[in-house]
């Protein structure tokens, strides 16, 4: 019986799509069954940034309006036998996915695979209710703007009147050195803010971007630094205690980071 | 000099003469009719002059419980074609409904939750929350608010118009104070918050104040609030 997690953010352009394709390919790295949910209808990323844009035929609205099996819809990854996707509809709106549609979708899908990533949509509305709807747990995605952390926290809000269990916490895009002159959010000082556990950090990589251009993501090549942030997350999810990545080797940040994950684990 | 003018057959309304006034005992056993029947006869006995000043009247009605209505018929008997005005009405005992509302009013609440961007806590009475109120959240009472955690949000103390209300806090970043009908809001430049602090009303400034918490034993020397609450009723 596998097990479903979203990844959801509140705000949009945090890196959502971006973390579940990576987290999604680090865990198949890991050999585990998984796959993908974009429930972003409408305006789908998830297939491009995972290079398989060209082989949709079906969609996830099709398998909800019982136009095609599931099965028929779901994607093989062309690196991972036992890597999946299930792309959104691009036609239709937010609406064609009911949380019933998704409830069900994901049951039978966790028959089968170990892990459900799926990809919410930005906002708080219906497309986000149906998203988290078949949800065990959570990943919220921010970066450190005060708006992005603005909006988790309302998300995170949202998630706790729900059955899904309590949210783990992303920090995607760190520029070190503004973190370090104090022109963006501190990492305690976010956690602190929203009060739940932090599962990853991930620095700000050109890497990233190069990497979703070229429908590959960045996971896959374990030659940055950022890949090995959404490796690490991918074994917190599995229960390993691996410790949080050090984001420079000065000796300031370093510590920091290092008490702070002290206190956490 | 104490005036006691005695009924023939009963002592259904008793007038004490003292220097605020008269005081107009209400005997309580007797019935709602009774009563109405003796304070007109009582109230036609009375005879003014043309250049006499208003009397402030005391009425007490013992263990009797009295309807709003009631209250205002009895008020309206006293004070018409006559130079008395009603200046209390007092009993001995309340509705359980009052008096559960009283109760309610001067409780404190205990939450324990984190009041996250859109969220809204509001209570009646105190609020005591163990946890944060973050940017974007909104907590409101009654009464005084306790935060035992940052609060970093919206903050209403005495939301029905209390203005002796306060608002404490461990840390203090809030993006609005408001007491009763009065608004404070953070400064425009970026501040570092304030630890252990409270706001309150200053009457002098007619604004919102924060100030250290240990001041609070000056300004505010009746905190307990169930009894002054009941008094305000």
């Amino acid at each position: 019986m596998g097990e479903a997690i979203v990844i959801t953010s509140g705000k949009g352009g945090v890196g959502k799509t971006t973390t579940t394709a990576n987290i999604g390919t680090s865990l198949a790295l890991m050999d585990k069954k998984v796959c993908l949910i974009d429930t972003d209808i409408g305006l789908r990323n998830l297939d491009v940034v995972m290079g398989l844009e060209n082989r949709i035929i079906y969609d996830i609205v099709d398998v909800i309006e019982e136009r095609c099996k599931l099965h028929q819809a779901l994607i093989k990854d062309k690196r991972f036998e036992s890597l999946s996707l299930l792309p959104a509809a691009q036609t239709s709106d937010k609406s064609a996915v009911t949380k019933e549609g998704m409830i069900e979708i994901v049951a039978t899908l966790k028959q089968e695979y170990d892990y459900i990533i799926i990809d919410c949509p930005a906002g708080i509305e219906q497309g986000f209710q149906s998203a988290i709807a078949a949800a065990d747990r959570a990943i919220v995605v921010t970066t450190p703007e005060k708006s992005s952390v603005r909006d988790a926290d309302r998300i995170i809000g949202l998630l706790e009147n729900t059955d899904v269990e309590r949210p783990r916490l992303v920090i995607n895009r760190i520029r070190n050195h503004m973190m370090e002159s104090g022109d963006m959010l501190d990492i305690d000082e976010i956690v602190q803010v929203l009060s739940i556990d932090l599962i990853g950090i991930v620095i700000d990589d050109d890497a990233v971007i190069k990497a979703s251009n070229s429908g590959e993501p960045v996971a896959f090549h374990p030659d940055t630094k950022s890949s090995i942030a959404y490796r690490n997350i991918a074994r917190r999810i599995l229960g390993e205690n691996v410790p949080m990545q050090s984001l420079e080797d000065e000796k300031g940040m370093f510590t920091k980071v290092k008490r702070f994950f002290g206190m956490r684990s | 000099m104490i005036l006691i003018i005695q009924d023939e057959d009963t002592q259904t309304i008793t007038i004490k003469g003292t220097k605020e006034g008269l005081t107009l005992f209400i005997e309580d056993t007797c019935s709602y009719e009774d009563v109405i029947t003796q304070l007109k006869k009582r109230m036609k006995e009375a005879e003014f002059t043309q250049d006499e000043p208003i009397v402030p009247v005391h009425v007490k009605i013992g263990n009797r419980y009295l309807t709003t209505e009631q209250i205002k018929e009895v008020e309206s008997l006293i004070i018409t074609d006559t130079k008395f005005t009603v200046e209390s009405l007092e009993s001995n005992v309340v509705s359980k409904d009052r008096a559960l509302a009283w109760l309610d009013e001067s409780d404190v609440k205990r939450v324990m939750k984190i009041v996250r961007s859109g969220q809204v806590l509001s209570v009646t009475g105190d609020l005591l929350l163990l946890g944060d109120v973050n940017p974007g959240g909104t907590v409101k009472a009654t009464g005084n608010i306790y935060v035992l955690g940052n609060l970093r949000g919206i903050a209403h103390a005495g939301s029905r118009g209390n203005q002796e209300a306060i608002i404490v806090a461990s840390y203090m970043k809030p993006s609005q104070l408001r007491i009763a009908e009065y608004i404070s809001r953070a400064p425009d430049y970026e501040t570092d918050g304030v630890y252990m602090e409270c706001g309150f009303i200053h009457k002098e400034e007619d604004k919102i104040m924060i100030d250290r918490l240990q001041t609070l034993s000056h300004i505010r020397t009746d905190i307990r609030g169930f009894e002054r609450r009941m008094q305000n009723g």
